[in-house]
């Protein structure tokens, strides 16, 4: 479980993130939506200490971390998995290398070990076929599934995506979307997802967290998301006009 | 301000890097890379210019001394002393300036913009010792070598392009090679090289991994890089040259 306590950041003089306090629960995805500037990347970089917050606190199953050591931040982030939005694969390595790099980094595995689990990591996103390639070899949808891939080898505890559809089909997209909630659910992992797709939303949002103006404005899953008359969530929901039908349809139902 | 907001910024990051190596093995497999990269690979470009370069000091020196009472010998010892003092240590190290420095600023700008350096922070790996570290450390080893093979290609250029030229004979030329030979202008050279090297690295480094923004911001850093680590190059070898010449 992570607990964001009264967590503040401006940059520059202006407030990016207000005052937020959330809880992301463990063994869930849990959605951060909201739209372009609402402080979504803001807050993912704050969880993972990309950013130093200027006021208020994050724990992490009751472990202090914004106030924590350097040391303290690099050790707890072996716990941690993180998905970019456009993979940040390392350009240099293949595939293959690039989800072993965390295991030779901080693991004691043997080389076979290695090997086994990195097998085993490509095969759970269905990747075991483009081991060789190089990150400018593959599709986007594979960069992410490798990415997916690199952040599940050392069985982290906590998975961050930070928009992990953007520039995907839709069909992709449900293939990422359905691999995250497996993984997270097969390993009780506590997911944190950034998105502003609404089929996301829809397919995964087992906790969902709207931002807006860096404020938390509400919070609910699924179902309640297209029930809420919070007039800004609404805005967000049925800004696209298949929503909007979906919404006509039902009415008339 | 902002001159010692950065300066403060470079130290810090000067810490960050000289920390201990997380894996060693690792470390060593990209110091070895490293020195293939910023040093074999920049051979060829200091030999072709080291040549070139030798052989035009020859030349504008013979045809400079017109005087009967300055010995011919005097060539190859003008040429040796151009070569050891300031050519093959501060030329050659701003033109590595530009090919190394640049190459580094831009590799770790386009990590920095793709969020590669991010993601090796949230592994918990400390990026900057484990990024600039070896390529620091792999200059300062081969950059003397590259300067050694500079120094003997610089007078082997005076040598065979004043012969061509008919400026001067063998026998005159290596005279003035071996004549009133300091040793010292070789260490002066040397430790020089060493601090260039260190410079040319830690400042492109520096540049390339504070890089914000898209691939223009990139360039932008890059070209900073090499703006002022041959400036700060250029003043080093003035503080040096008066530390150790006076």
């Amino acid at each position: 479980m992570i607990e964001v306590q009264h967590i503040s950041k401006s940059f520059s003089g202006r407030k990016i993130l207000d005052d937020v306090s959330l809880v992301f629960e463990t063994g869930k995805t849990n959605l951060v939506i909201g739209g372009s500037g609402s402080g979504k990347t803001v807050l993912m970089k704050c969880l993972v200490a990309l950013y130093t917050v200027d006021e208020g606190d994050i724990l992490y199953d009751g472990r202090q971390f914004s106030k924590s050591t350097e040391e303290d931040k690099r050790l707890l982030r072996k716990d941690f998995g993180m998905v970019f939005q456009g993979g940040a694969l390392f350009d240099s390595q293949t595939v293959w290398e690039n989800v072993a790099f965390p295991l030779q980094m901080f693991s004691s595995l043997s080389e076979s070990e290695i090997k086994d689990r990195v097998e085993f990591c490509l095969n759970r996103v269905n990747l075991n076929a483009a081991y060789q390639l190089y990150p400018s070899q593959i599709s986007g949808g594979m960069k992410k599934r490798v990415a997916i891939a690199r952040a599940i080898a050392l069985n982290p505890k906590y998975l961050f995506c930070d928009e992990p559809n953007s520039g995907l089909d839709p069909k992709t997209s449900i293939v990422i979307d359905n691999l995250i909630q497996e993984i997270t659910e097969e390993y009780n992992i506590t997911t944190v997802v950034n998105t502003h797709d609404m089929n996301s939303v829809l397919e995964i949002g087992q906790k969902i967290i709207y931002l807006n103006k860096g404020q938390k404005w509400w919070e609910g899953d699924k179902n309640s998301i297209l029930e809420t008359d919070n007039a800004e969530v609404n805005d967000f929901v049925y800004a696209s006009e298949l929503f909007q039908r979906i919404r006509k349809a039902s009415q008339k139902l | 301000m902002k001159v010692f907001e950065t300066l403060g910024k470079y130290f810090l990051f000067i810490g960050l890097v000289f920390s201990k190596p997380q894996q060693w093995k690792r470390f060593w497999k990209q110091f070895f890379f490293e020195i293939n990269s910023l040093g074999i690979n920049s051979l060829p470009i200091i030999m072709i210019i080291s040549l070139f370069m030798g052989a035009a000091l020859t030349i504008q020196t013979a045809y400079n001394i017109t005087s009967p009472f300055i010995p011919l010998y005097a060539v190859g010892l003008a040429t040796r002393d151009s070569i050891l003092l300031e050519f093959s240590p501060t030329i050659i190290s701003l033109i590595l300036a530009g090919k190394v420095g640049s190459s580094i600023a831009s590799e770790l700008g386009m990590m920095r913009v793709t969020e590669q350096i991010d993601a090796l922070e949230i592994m918990g790996v400390n990026s900057g010792s484990f990024l600039v570290l070896p390529k620091i450390l792999a200059a300062i080893f081969i950059n003397p070598f590259l300067i050694v093979i500079s120094m003997f290609l610089g007078m082997a250029g005076g040598l065979i392009f004043g012969l061509l030229a008919g400026v001067v004979s063998t026998h005159e030329f290596v005279y003035g090679l071996q004549y009133a030979f300091v040793p010292f202008y070789v260490s002066y050279a040397l430790i020089k090289t060493v601090v260039f090297a260190f410079l040319i690295t830690s400042i492109s480094a520096f540049f390339g991994y504070y890089a914000e923004g898209g691939a223009l911001e990139v360039g932008v850093s890059s070209t900073k890089a090499v703006v002022y680590s041959s400036i700060i190059l250029l003043l080093a070898n003035y503080l040096l040259t008066q530390m150790m010449l006076s």
